[in-house]
């Protein structure tokens, strides 16, 4: 590697992190070493220090800027992903263009993941002198600033997405509310009381909904699917879908004539969890925002066979049209946040409960809207059959979570929901109650309260995981019920115990089509398939992606207050963004250098968001910075070797090779973990 | 097993890692406290498509006795697709290697979501422990002018690790 | 055609002939070749296990050891000797030492067991290998209207295999779709007959035959198919004796499922062994009666 003319005065810092680096790495070995072999590449100081991040560190490399005159700075410390800003922040507050210090990760990757000093030592002295070998090439760089769009979209029109989508407009600015269903409400709409104070959960929801729906900064897009995203933080353009209703929403009154009318009744497998019917034409329930119904192309007589109408005969304003296609609409945001919730794990996979197979073993959401006093047995507790009222009932607690072989996560709201069904079903029915629980987690506040008010109203609690839901009945007692055999293990015994009626408090799941959400965001969701946050404990709000938030569910299982909070949070996040007008970008950008340029165009082609365009006149490319994500793969392609990629040039990465290979690992110890 | 520690070979392994997927599991598997061999050492690219074949080259002729190429998984790209154009470029390098007489076990493509940290950390381990079967890399870049040459000087060095091993 | 290596186990002698006249006329006509073991022994049944567990591992690792010089995968009809030498491979694959302990006994009949047979119970041939779209479409006969109890028994599912079902487990029921009849759901299915309890306890033997006869009956089976003949005898051969104990009336005649697919199949009832149950095969309605023409016994 050729060296610069002029030599560069760089300062190497390597911090301690308490004990975290120092434990396994000899600092002040590095240190010297840093000092006495680097001297070549134009290190004049090297120091170690306890908590380089500290405003004590930062002054110290501050003080060297200003009074050693230092041109490069290399920070030996944790992941860029956690302290580069911080570094470059102290380089520029004492003159130095932040972009030439870089940050060299010896925790995350040296002392963290591994057990042998010697070893660990040896290479972050490698690591450095990378470090020291890339800053030489740095270039002192100005941040690209981009103006960011006022308006938000909020993917999912659950309590989260609500919320978000409220905060925002209230502070006057636009939100687009993208939901998928008819109505907005999600989940919290299918429920009756929430715990652990058991208001009721349309009193407090649909006040929300209803403020969502006629407020004048929000767009609200139900029926509808974002279906494509371009572009990045402050200018994302989003392709949304806007499925057809079959009706002209402007002459609609939502009188419910319709709906009323429609001879074609259809299981309702989403809003009634397949415990009750709706019409072809339907809204999902009565307090629906928007009003509008749909029609359900896929069960409407008149698209099966042609012939119907009734809809359309009996509609008193004449808005039904069974032509209307969908709409594709595009709108121009600032920022995203999803907030699309969650899927109920499918107990027919444990096929040992027997849901699908014995009738009387329910789900949670069925029992949701069995309780609901709007839902399909008008609040009534009673059997498959319709009524009889169940004398014994007994919920299992952690259905599919808590469980190796389907989700190894606890659902969080589960034990609360129990609780709350039992209660539930002493107050209407009186019946004896048994919760089968693993462990009882009620950690929010109020919820520990309420499990001894449960506790107090005597119903049982059994600890031990239900093994099966029979019909096989040994007894005379048994006659009749089901035999819930599980382990008691408080006491070691095996109890069989009859029930009328079996809850399943089912898990949490990510949507179904989760991990196709996070791709289309440019996110990245974990292997369970929820979405991953920028940082778990710092930043569960915002996403690897700048501009992309998440709340509620789609984070990860919580209940309504969590949900609601980090719809809020969203929207403060977005707010904060909306209100500084502009943002600086990182100015990772590749740029092409023309007399080098042959014209060949296989960068145009490389490029995944067609920032290069061809000059036909000149015969050749140029880059659009705006557009130029900075990944890099054009750099690589050229054949000429004339585009460079600003922060990623090639001196930089083959210079920190040639570093990084400075020293061998040291024999001594065998190595496999 | 048998080997002593002492005469146990350590390669220099450089990997390559996008900072979105491969380095963040690298980061992953540091927080989570999951130890694996020191022999990798890390560069940081924007994404795994910025991967000029002549780094893997450099790395290998600078002494590196292995190279780990690591990004998003298929689909999962930042960048929407570019990992695709390092996977190709992964099979094209390999093949040159081969005629450069470098064993093509030496270059390793892996694809690490943020979230696989252990997984990042297992395969770095089995990674080390093949490099190693394998032996040093003998690849003088002062006495590399022809491919003939380049041949020769693996082949001789092919000799001598077998000796090594024995 | 596909071909296994095929071992009967006691039972098949003598006892469950009528099983392995079944057994060997249905794959013949569906395609597969059943080879039998050349001078096979005995699987230790159900207690041998229990009294030496080396020898008992030998014993199988014998048959094994013999069906692997012939390359194939090995079948066996009964439950029992189906999970020992499932056991005994899987066990053998895992623990060198007692492989070594076994090998060297089996060294004295110049044989050695290196682990590479794959062990299958005969539904499992009937459910994987051949697969109840391809029975299926072989049938003659369909026995439409016949209910069937599957009585998978508590041997055939265990261990679990990769992600199988071992809950509630359907492939049973699909054969019997299969050939036409109804396969009824009962809770008991998997419930153990008794094995060999009766001989130790009685009581609680019958007591267990009760409550399967008892929950086939009550959701109207007209037939129990069984894939082993040990629970064959149980099921059946009891019937009486439970009668006697608890007061009931049962007459469930209880099948091997190769019986019931070779008659759907069109085979003679003869080559089935069809005639030589206890409990007469006399499937309601008699309309089919009628039309197999099957003897009539009285109880």
């Amino acid at each position: 590697m050729d060296k610069k003319d002029e030599k560069e005065k760089i300062g190497v810092y390597v911090c301690h992190c308490g004990t975290n680096i120092a434990g396994v790495i000899n600092v002040e070995e590095v240190s010297t070493w840093a000092a006495e072999n680097l001297k070549d590449q134009g290190v004049v100081i090297s120091r170690e220090y306890k908590f380089m991040c500290s405003s004590l560190g930062q002054e110290l490399i501050q003080k060297d800027i200003k009074e050693l005159g230092l041109t490069r700075v290399v920070v030996a410390a944790c992941s860029p992903h956690l302290h580069e800003k911080t570094f470059r922040n102290a380089c520029k507050g004492a003159g130095l263009n932040p972009y030439l210090c870089e940050l060299v990760s010896i925790r995350e990757q040296d002392s963290w993941v591994h057990t042998d000093k010697v070893a660990a030592t040896e290479k972050a002295k490698a690591i450095i002198s990378g470090g020291v070998s890339r800053v030489v090439y740095h270039e002192a760089l100005e941040p690209l600033h981009v103006p960011i769009h006022p308006a938000t979209l909020v993917v999912g029109g659950g309590i989260a997405g609500i919320q978000a989508a409220l905060e925002i407009a209230d502070a006057g600015f636009p939100v687009y509310l993208v939901e998928r269903e008819p109505s907005i409400g999600g989940h919290m709409a299918q429920f009756d009381k929430t715990f652990p104070t058991l208001d009721c959960s349309a009193c407090i929801l649909t006040p929300k909904m209803v403020d969502a729906g006629n407020h004048p900064n929000i767009t609200l897009l139900t029926y509808s699917e974002v279906e494509k995203v371009d572009g990045y933080v402050g200018s994302f353009v989003a392709t949304i879908r806007k499925r057809a209703r079959s009706l002209r929403e402007a002459d609609c009154t939502g009188c419910g004539i319709c709906w009323e009318k429609c001879p074609k009744k259809v299981v309702d497998d989403v809003f009634e969890a397949g415990m009750g019917n709706r019409k072809a034409i339907y809204v999902p329930f009565p307090q629906a925002v928007p009003k509008y119904p749909v029609i359900d192309r896929v069960n409407c007589t008149y698209y099966i066979k042609g012939t119907c109408k009734a809809c359309e005969k009996f509609c008193p304003t004449n808005c039904i049209d069974f032509a209307q296609q969908d709409e594709i609409l595009t709108v121009e945001v600032g920022n995203v946040i999803l907030a699309t919730g969650w899927d109920l794990f499918d107990t027919r996979r444990i096929t040992q409960y027997g849901y699908g197979r014995l009738p009387n073993v329910f789900t949670s959401l069925e029992f949701e809207r069995m309780s609901n006093s709007a839902g399909p047995t008008g609040g009534n507790v009673v059997l498959r059959d319709g009524k009889t009222e169940p004398k014994v009932v007994g919920i299992v607690h952690c259905v599919g979570s808590r469980d190796k072989n389907y989700n190894e996560y606890c659902s969080s709201i589960c034990c609360m929901q129990s609780l709350k069904f039992a209660h539930l079903v002493k107050e209407k029915t009186g019946a004896e109650v048994y919760n089968f629980y693993i462990d009882i987690r009620t950690p929010a506040k109020g919820y520990e309260e309420f499990y001894h008010r449960l506790l107090e109203e005597g119903t049982h609690f059994i600890r031990g995981k239900v093994a099966e839901i029979s019909d096989a009945t040994r007894l005379p007692s048994e006659e009749g019920k089901l035999v819930i055999q599980v382990e008691d293990t408080l006491t070691g015994n095996q109890l069989r115990v009859p029930v009328d009626m079996a809850i399943l408090s089912a898990g949490l799941e990510p949507r179904h089509d989760s991990k196709a959400l996070a791709k289309l965001f440019g996110i990245s969701c974990s292997a369970d398939g929820w979405l991953i946050e920028r940082h778990p404990k710092l930043d569960p709000i915002a996403t690897m992606t700048d501009g992309i938030y998440i709340a509620g569910c789609v984070q990860g299982p919580k209940d309504i207050p969590a949900s609601v909070a980090q719809g809020a949070a969203a929207a403060a996040r977005v707010m904060g963004k909306i209100q500084q007008k502009e943002i600086a970008l990182e100015p990772v950008r590749a740029t092409i250098h023309e007399e080098q340029c042959s014209g060949c165009r296989i960068c145009n082609n490389l490029c995944p968001f067609n920032a290069i365009l061809f000059h036909e006149d000149r015969m050749v490319s140029e880059v659009n910075p705006a557009l130029c994500q900075g990944c890099g793969t054009c750099v690589a392609g050229c054949p000429a070797g004339a585009i460079t990629g600003t922060g990623f040039s090639n001196e930089q990465i083959l210079s920190q090779i040639n570093g990084l290979l400075l020293l061998n690992v040291p024999k001594k110890q065998a190595v496999a973990a | 097993m048998t080997d002593k520690p002492e005469t146990k070979f350590e390669p220099v392994i450089i990997g390559f890692t996008c900072n979105w997927c491969s380095y963040r599991a690298a980061d992953m598997a540091g927080t989570a406290r999951m130890k694996y061999a020191p022999n990798v050492r890390l560069t940081r690219l924007m994404c795994s498509g910025r991967l000029d074949p002549t780094f893997v080259f450099k790395a290998f002729a600078g002494g590196a006795d292995a190279v780990l190429v690591s990004g998003c998984h298929p689909g999962d790209c930042h960048y929407i697709n570019q990992n695709y154009k390092a996977m190709r470029r992964f099979h094209l390098m390999k093949r040159v290697l081969v005629q450069m007489g470098i064993e093509p076990g030496r270059l390793k493509l892996l694809w690490a979501s943020a979230a696989e940290g252990a997984m990042f950390a297992r395969e770095v381990n089995s990674f080390v422990e093949e490099v190693r079967a394998l032996g040093p890399l003998n690849w003088n870049s002062n006495h590399v002018h022809t491919a003939d040459h380049v041949m020769s000087v693996v082949a001789e060095g092919h000799e001598h690790e077998a000796e090594v091993a024995a | 055609m596909k071909e296994f290596a095929y071992f009967p186990g006691c039972s098949l002698e003598k006892m469950a002939s009528s099983y392995h006249m079944s057994a060997m006329e249905t794959t013949q006509k569906l395609g597969v070749k059943l080879n039998e073991l050349d001078d096979w022994n005995c699987c230790g049944a159900t207690t041998y296990f229990y009294i030496d567990e080396l020898l008992a591992y030998t014993l199988c690792a014998r048959n094994l050891a013999i069906a692997e010089k012939t390359g194939l995968d090995v079948v066996a009809p009964c439950s029992a000797c189906y999970k020992n030498m499932f056991f005994t491979a899987a066990h053998l694959k895992k623990d060198e030492d007692l492989a070594e302990h076994v090998n060297f006994a089996l060294e004295e009949d110049n044989l050695h067991f290196s682990g590479n047979v794959k062990v299958k119970h005969l539904i499992e041939v009937f459910a994987q290998d051949i697969g109840p779209d391809e029975l299926k479409s072989k049938v003659t006969k369909p026995l439409e209207g016949i209910r069937i109890a599957p009585y998978y028994g508590c041997q055939i599912i265990r261990p679990q295999k990769e992600k199988e079902d071992v809950e509630q487990p359907q492939f049973f029921e699909e054969l019997i779709s299969a050939i036409g009849a109804t396969p009824i759901n009962y809770p008991l299915k998997m419930r153990c007959c008794g094995g060999s309890l009766i001989i130790s306890s009685r009581t609680a033997a019958l007591t267990m035959v009760r409550n399967l006869l008892q929950s086939a009956v009550d959701n109207q089976a007209a037939v129990i198919a069984t894939a082993c003949p040990m629970c064959q005898v149980n099921l059946e051969v009891y019937q009486q004796q439970v009668n006697l104990e608890f007061g009931t009336n049962f007459s469930v005649p209880v099948m091997y499922f190769t019986q019931l697919i070779g008659m759907a199949l069109g085979i003679p009832n003869k080559k089935l062994g069809i005639g030589k149950e206890f409990v007469a095969m006399a499937p309601t309605p008699l309309a089919v009666e009628t039309a197999w023409g099957l003897p009539r016994k009285t109880k």
